[in-house]
């Protein structure tokens, strides 16, 4: 099976993601415009990044494993990028911003 | 039949069916095989449910007045047929049946990866098949099987909560036996079982699982929001309070289309083995033919808006959609050209199975082009909600996968039961079938394209001939559905015994007894050759 | 592997009839915990694909919804669960490795922060209540004018509609949650009698897998809810 992560990379990772959090927290403050929500969900996509390979070991899977992670996000994508097109190319939508 | 008079010989070697005895070894199985037999049995009397609402639905089309019911009462019958049909037959019929009996045989293991899982299946499936029977008691469901927003959500005044229940946890059957599939294709393989080597049914069926496993969560959510917004009065999909009824059909054909490919791919595969068997060759391209049952599982994901061309979609979307619905009819023409292919040539025998094959082949054509037809933007505007859309997924339901259902259960009942059924009467009732289907659904394309809208109880008289034709047609199918079915039970006790092989097939699945021990095979077995060798079969035996 | 057929199977009791070698066994339950992760991550996607559509449809509203909800109570939730991931994590190493005791102690320490969370989830909704925020009940649902708010009544009626996604996808999450606890305490006294060792861990091992997956979405969930439109003077 896969060898064991040092606990030094845990904590470390734990300390990334905590930070984060309120880092996360404190730039919602900020005004950015259409920005605030693509750095909140940049911030979240990283983080869990770091859940999956670390802390669930995704890193040290086999192929097969990444595969099927990346199938999940595939059809992920698939869901919502297709409805988006709907909404996204109607010329009548009620509130006229995407976001 | 005079061999009823003949003392019925009794098989007695260890098997499955006769390793234990009592109705908990039965309810508490953990026998891939015996919750294959739970799971016959249970859609068995679904589709006989289903089949009486058919009936019912085609009595009252018989006459252009809407004289046998009144119009609320015939939109309960299309909408129990078209639940029960679609969620609680076609879906699981070949996967949970001769999928779960075949695919751990298949490729060589003593049962599925999580046989307790499996039977939990099972279980759930009934569950969910109890709330769809309690909503028809207590007085049916009348949104049709789509549950449309908002008449489900807000004005329907029928049982719509109990029926989205029941399809809530049948889903949940579905993604289990889905995920047991993909684990088991990917780890319990027996030595030498590479993926070059699985048999085509398996990749049908591992494409099938990848449609379950990431389709059905989204329509579980969808029809929670939908009995939320009943149950509570919130405007989730209600337009009149703020809601997007579009949305919920995106969302609902994001499963619901790709479903319908759960409804066929594991028909492919049983067609691949029949077509294959009965011409004594291997299948034409095999790698083709099993990369494109993964393509119509991706592709099948990129196409459900064709469902939606005339909802008020955005024209570009529907473009979109259009196209790439196109896309789909390639992989599975790959699959019709490469069975012709495979027959070209090849020593045709022409026995009940192949027969269904034959069928199988013919209408799933005639289905599939007519579903060009339907993803041309121009022509599907003018057929929406017309029996041409009726008559085209007939075709495939039906004319695809109930006869492949047909010809795998023919095919395989010897390796199931032991016994062999009556080859006259089965070919009988084969040709009883497909005479009957096409005289049932082929006058609906012409109604269909020359107006008569689906979904009323009442047409306007110049269809009734084709009408009058359809119910004919009707009935003889349902004579062709009977007959095996008499025979069938027959078979259990006065059929001949089958032997393990009876078709001389390749699989390993005929290599051991028949009906198969506990653990499928005395010894594990070892592969050494392709699937499909029967060229090598032939020079062993000398032609 | 499905090649490992032939090498002598160890006899550990903990190996089922249908598997050949533990490792097949080990695969064969961590593939299936990935497979049913993919199942929720849909679970989950059809909800994110709901709330992206009405967010994108009725922004301002949105905004002034996610003013009702308290911003440090989503963070602190959030860390909340964070510590309980890293925990969790190292009782899966602590298992790997054999270590009991540190395994047992560390499954307590996830199973207490995971109350942790709810505890707080509870308080919250409990405020809502109060607050008449809770659109499925009339009697509790009331998005007037106040001193505090004084132009929101204009979004009352899609108001409801993210008030509803709110307790749906947290009320989901919190379900996950509630089963993960009590998969942790299964676990838990599993470990007790000494059931997991180097040589068999799985339990541990997906249970683990699962609790992480939940950790997941809360981290989309935070920002999706607590973080709308905090800089803008919608109110």
């Amino acid at each position: 099976m896969h060898p064991v992560s040092s606990v030094r990379t845990y904590v470390l990772v734990w300390l990334t993601l905590t930070i984060l959090t309120f880092v996360t927290y404190y730039v919602a403050q900020i005004e950015l415009g259409e920005w605030n929500i693509v750095v909140a969900l940049l911030i979240a996509f990283f983080k869990m990044m770091l859940v999956i390979l670390i802390f669930m070991n995704v890193k040290a899977e086999s192929p097969l494993t990444k595969l099927f992670v990346g199938a999940g996000f595939f059809w992920m994508v698939l869901l919502l990028g297709q409805v988006a097109i709907d909404y996204i190319s109607r010329t009548w939508m009620p509130e006229g911003k995407m976001w | 039949m005079s061999t009823v008079l003949q003392d019925p010989q009794t098989i007695e070697t260890p098997n499955y069916l006769n390793a234990e005895y009592g109705w908990k070894s039965w309810l508490f199985t953990t026998d891939h095989k015996r919750i294959a037999v739970l799971y016959m049995i249970s859609i068995t009397v679904m589709f006989v449910l289903g089949g009486i609402f058919a009936g019912l639905i085609r009595l009252e089309l018989l006459t252009p007045q809407g004289d046998l019911v009144n119009s609320d009462t015939y939109n309960k019958f299309f909408t129990m047929h078209g639940i029960i049909m679609v969620f609680f037959f076609l879906i699981p019929s070949i996967p949970a049946t001769l999928g779960n009996f075949l695919v751990p045989m298949m490729i060589g293991a003593k049962d599925l990866a999580f046989p307790r899982i499996n039977l939990l299946s099972w279980y759930i499936y009934i569950a969910g098949a109890l709330f769809a029977l309690i909503a028809i008691v207590m007085g049916g469901v009348d949104t049709g099987w789509t549950f449309y927003t908002p008449f489900s959500s807000t004005f329907s005044n029928t049982f719509v909560i109990t029926a989205a229940v029941g399809v809530f946890i049948a889903g949940f059957s579905s993604i289990l036996t889905g995920l047991n599939f993909i684990v088991t294709i990917h780890k319990m393989r027996a030595p030498g079982m590479t993926w070059g080597r699985l048999p085509l049914f398996v990749w049908a069926h591992y494409a099938t699982s990848l449609i379950q496993v990431l389709g059905t969560p989204v329509v579980a959510i969808t029809l929670a929001l939908v009995g939320l917004e009943r149950a509570f009065h919130i405007g989730i999909f209600d337009p009149a309070i703020g809601g997007d009824p579009i949305l919920f059909q995106h969302m609902f054909w994001f499963y619901s289309h790709p479903a319908v490919y759960i409804m066929i791919l594991p028909g492919m595969g049983v067609i691949s083995e029949l077509v294959s068997c009965f011409s004594r060759k291997a299948v034409f391209g095999y790698s083709f033919v099993a990369a494109s049952s993964i393509g119509i599982a991706v592709i099948g994901f990129l196409v459900w808006g064709h469902h939606m061309f005339v909802t008020g979609m955005s024209m570009y979307a529907s473009l979109y959609f259009s196209l790439l619905s196109f896309l789909v009819a390639v992989p599975s023409a790959i699959k019709v050209f490469n069975w012709t292919a495979t027959m070209f040539r090849g020593s045709i025998s022409y026995d009940t199975p192949m027969l269904y094959a034959f069928g199988f082949i013919g209408l799933f054509t005639i289905g599939g082009l007519t579903g060009l037809f339907l993803a041309t933007l121009a022509v599907d505007v003018h057929v929406t909600d017309t029996y041409f859309v009726v008559a085209h997924f007939h075709y495939v339901m039906v004319g695809g996968m109930v006869l492949a259902y047909m010809g795998g259960l023919h095919f395989w009942w010897p390796k199931i039961t032991g016994r062999m059924y009556p080859e006259g009467w089965a070919k009988f009732s084969a040709l009883l079938v497909f005479v009957g289907f096409n005289l049932t659904f082929f006058p609906q394309f012409i109604a269909g394209y020359l107006g008569q809208p689906r979904r009323y109880h009442a047409y306007a008289p110049e269809f009734q001939v084709y009408n009058v034709l359809s119910t004919a047609g009707a009935t003889v199918l349902g004579v062709g559905y009977i007959i095996p079915f008499i025979y069938f039970m027959w078979s259990l006790k006065y059929g001949p015994l089958a032997g393990n092989n009876p078709w001389k097939a390749k699989g390993l699945e005929w290599q051991t007894t028949s009906p198969p021990p506990t653990y499928n095979f005395e010894t594990p077995p070892i592969v050494t050759e392709e699937a499909y060798a029967y060229a090598a079969h032939k020079e062993e035996h000398g032609g | 592997m499905a090649d490992t057929h032939g090498a002598v199977a160890e006899h550990n009791p903990n190996l089922r009839h249908h598997f050949d070698t533990m490792e097949q066994q080990f695969d064969s339950a961590t593939l299936g915990m990935w497979v049913f992760l993919l199942t929720e991550i849909m679970f989950f996607g059809g909800m994110f694909c709901a709330y992206m559509i009405y967010r994108s449809m009725y922004p301002g509203a949105f905004a002034s919804t996610s003013m009702h909800m308290d911003p440090m109570f989503g963070a602190i939730n959030t860390a909340v669960l964070i510590v309980s991931s890293l925990s969790m994590a190292l009782a899966v190493r602590a298992a790997r490795l054999g270590q009991q005791q540190a395994l047992q102690i560390l499954l307590l320490v996830t199973i207490f922060f995971g109350l942790a969370f709810l505890g707080v989830k509870a308080f919250e909704y409990h405020a809502h209540w109060v607050d008449n925020k809770v659109p499925l009940f009339a009697g509790h649902w009331d998005y007037s004018n106040t001193k505090d708010f004084p132009n929101q009544a204009q979004y009352a009626r899609p108001a409801q509609i993210l008030f509803c996604f709110y307790f749906f996808m947290t009320g989901f999450h919190a379900v996950h949650m509630l089963v993960g606890v009590v998969l942790m305490l299964t676990i838990f006294m599993m470990a007790r009698r000494g059931k997991f060792g180097p040589t068999y861990f799985t339990p541990v091992e997906i249970s683990g897998l699962y609790w992480h997956f939940v950790d997941i979405v809360w981290i989309f969930l935070f920002p999706l809810l607590y973080l709308i439109g905090r800089t803008k003077k919608l109110i």
